[in-house]
């Protein structure tokens, strides 16, 4: 294959190999692991401001404004002055909050999405975990993060605060059913779960064009439930500020007002890199049927910046949603989910199946 | 829907209401206005709007201030219809005191009163696009009032309270930039205002929102006093201008814009259209100012001649009423404004109970208040 120069699995071989000649297996291990864990929470650290950063300057772009520019070049160092304020603020914990859930809420979201990003193939063998049931995976620990939303809701005793998190509890719930079926069209084509596997298999194409128009309508209905699963605008009734003020985070100050947003633009790094990988390609260059020069000289782009960059194609477009939609209502939100997304869905899973077993997609 | 009274809703509270405070301070409701709202659920089951923290008593303090420095506090009301509130004591005190202004005076205050509506409107639209969740409208409506607040800056030094009209005329005279800048600037908003429909109006989810949204019939808008766009909405013909002209409002061409549905929608419509009207009247006028006095030579103290007094002049938001009670003293001896978002306000209840929380705030935001123009 000729995008094994940058294959990062033999990087990852000898690192391992060299632990375990070095140490014990159980050292060698829990070195590997806490190696792993640190990687992961700079990583995750690092991509939370400055998708931070990167809102505001799109969000500056879209309403004719110049955005974050005071704090270093471009205002690059804004969110992490930003970080510094939030960890130096007074946390606020008011009257008759059930101080239990309300410390634990921030913790369980921030949670969700750490253990999501475990699961996400950056480039060849740039993973922390390939799990055999990746997509499953990946959507079973994105729905823990409406727990924290619920709790904080309940918690807070502030009336604003329990109607944003009701409100989210019957939108992320009802979205996820949209999100998981659009990810399924792409199982049934690919035929597995792993996402490694996913990837693989669009060597010679991307899903959403392999797949004619039922993947590229499993594509917009993933990407409009999983905005709304995120809860971004148009579909952040769990916030709507201008009408719960903050929603169920109302209440919350300092670094745990910072955990929920953080997990906010983590769990959009998330969805949009899921998008990437299942639609997209994930790290795979695009590759058109037999040009061979064309197909050759898109190896030689590192496979890290086409993930990169399709995820942050993804994002702009979510961004893109959140700055030029009005809120939905929640009654319309959920008609839009039970009344069209749901049934479009499971039509074209119908469909997907049928030109699966037929064998007409683009092989 | 059941309609509720007033009367009912004061003393419909009890014990197992969710009532939640929207307001005194809440992004939505643009100042000190507090909803005290019932929730059964999301569907709102009365709507409760308390007025009154930020009341000065502007009434009252007139009573110990000459008319001129009536102008004034004027402006403290509906600060963004600034001008159309000076030009209503103005008027009144021109009228009482049988002065007729130059005609130079009345197109000057003419397009200053059209600017101020689009400047208002503007706004307006800035503020209901964010209501509900369109947070870049803002951004749009704010850019382009900028333009406005510039001509006004340059022509009387003063942004927002601009004090400039006064009993027999302007304070000073146009600025000699003012009538080319102001051209521009309609040439320039022509081009942008169908930017405003392309963000907003044709959006599905917007439409969604606000069409048979709190829906008022033409007889229930006049029971209620409503004025100004969210009158001429529901097809209530109320506007000022047309009926009992004033200034140079005889002397120009435009549409009374009227919709029959009554709702969110067609109140939006409504300012939206309007603005084009304004536009229309201010080229029909800015090339025509006729050469003469900005001003007449009032006597150094006004006296009222003993009587009652009033004026009627459409704002931004409504029908602006004066009212004076003159002892022939320098100072009214009893002065009552009825502001038109004093009589929008409490319909309130009336379109918004029995929908959602997010009604009431595209509701309320379709009513376009001014907060200090309710307590004044």
């Amino acid at each position: 294959m000729p995008f094994n120069i940058y294959d990062f699995s033999g990087t990852t071989k000898a690192i391992d190999q060299f632990l375990y000649a070095k140490m014990p297996p159980t050292w060698a291990f829990i070195t590997e692991l806490a190696i792993v864990g640190l990687i992961i929470l700079l990583f995750y650290a690092v991509i939370g401001l400055y998708l931070v950063y990167l809102e505001r300057k799109v969000c500056a772009f879209m309403q004719n404004r110049v955005g974050p520019n005071r704090v270093g070049k471009w205002g690059l160092f804004q969110t992490i002055a930003d970080l510094i304020k939030l960890l130096m603020k007074e946390l606020i914990t008011i009257r008759k909050a059930d101080k239990l859930l309300f410390n634990i809420a921030p913790f369980i979201v921030i949670i969700a999405s750490f253990m999501a990003i475990a699961a996400i193939p950056f480039a060849k063998g740039l993973h922390a975990v390939d799990f055999n049931i990746g997509v499953f995976y990946m959507m079973a620990v994105s729905s823990i993060g409406v727990i924290g939303i619920l709790l904080a809701g309940w918690s807070s005793n502030s009336k604003y605060s329990l109607i944003g998190a009701m409100r989210s509890g019957a939108q992320v719930v009802s979205y996820e059913l949209s999100v998981g079926l659009a990810l399924l069209s792409v199982v049934i084509f690919s035929g597995s779960m792993q996402l490694s596997t996913i990837i693989e298999s669009q060597a010679n194409g991307w899903w959403i064009f392999k797949g004619h128009i039922p993947a590229i309508i499993s594509f917009v209905i993933f990407l409009i439930a999983s905005t709304a699963e995120i809860n971004r605008g148009p579909f952040d009734l769990a916030e709507a500020e201008s009408e719960l003020t903050a929603g169920f985070h109302t209440e919350y100050s300092g670094i745990r007002f910072a955990f929920f947003f953080l997990g906010e633009y983590m769990n959009m790094f998330i969805v949009a890199s899921l998008a990437a990988t299942v639609f997209l390609g994930g790290w795979m260059p695009l590759h058109i049927g037999n040009l061979q020069g064309f197909n050759h000289v898109m190896d030689f782009i590192p496979p890290i910046f086409w993930y990169f960059g399709k995820t942050i194609f993804i994002m702009y477009l979510i961004m893109w949603f959140k700055w030029t939609f009005p809120r939905l209502r929640i009654d319309q939100l959920l008609t839009l989910e039970w009344k069209y997304l749901l049934p479009i869905n499971l039509v074209n899973i119908l469909i997907i199946s049928f030109i699966v077993l037929m064998g007409w997609y683009i092989k | 829907m059941q309609e509720v009274e007033l009367q009912d809703i004061l003393t419909a509270r009890e014990d197992g209401d969710y009532i939640i405070n929207i307001g005194p301070q809440h992004p939505s409701t643009h100042g000190v206005l507090r909803f005290v709202v019932s929730l059964k659920g999301e569907m709102l089951e009365y709507v409760i709007p308390h007025c009154g923290y930020i009341h000065r008593g502007i009434e009252k303090m007139c009573e110990r201030l000459t008319y001129p420095q009536i102008i004034h506090l004027t402006d403290r009301m509906d600060y963004l219809s600034a001008h159309m509130n000076n030009e209503a004591v103005s008027l009144l005190v021109e009228k009482a005191t049988g002065v007729e202004v130059p005609e130079r005076v009345k197109y000057i205050r003419t397009i200053l009163s059209e600017l101020q509506r689009i400047q208002s409107h503007q706004l307006w639209w800035a503020a209901f696009g964010m209501d509900m969740g369109g947070l870049t409208c803002f951004f749009y409506g704010l850019r382009d009032r900028e333009k406005i607040l510039d001509i006004f800056e340059e022509s009387f030094g003063s942004r927002l309270l601009h004090s400039y009209i006064c009993p027999g005329g302007v304070m000073n005279d146009i600025h000699p930039n003012f009538q080319k800048r102001t051209k521009e600037f309609i040439k320039y908003f022509r081009k942008k205002l169908p930017e405003y429909d392309e963000l907003l109006t044709g959006n599905i989810i917007f439409e969604m929102r606000t069409k048979g949204m709190g829906v008022l019939s033409k007889g229930e808008a006049i029971s209620y006093g409503l004025t100004g766009p969210p009158g001429r909405a529901s097809n209530f013909a109320c506007d000022i201008r047309k009926l009992y002209p004033y200034s140079a409002y005889d002397k120009v061409e435009f549409k009374e814009i009227l919709y029959t549905e009554g709702d969110t929608w067609a109140r939006y419509k409504v300012r939206m259209a309007e603005m084009w009207e304004s536009m229309k009247i201010i080229e029909q006028l800015i090339d025509n100012i006729p050469e003469g006095d900005f001003t007449i030579k009032m006597k150094p103290v006004i006296r009222l001649p003993e009587g009652e007094y009033s004026q009627r002049v459409e704002t931004a938001r409504g029908e602006l009423g004066v009212y004076v009670v003159s002892k022939g003293e320098k100072t009214p001896y009893r002065m009552h404004f009825r502001t038109p978002n004093f009589s929008n306000l409490f319909v309130m209840n009336r379109l918004a109970a029995g929908n959602k929380i997010a009604d009431l705030i595209a509701i309320s935001g379709s009513l376009d208040l001014v907060i200090p123009d309710i307590d004044r």
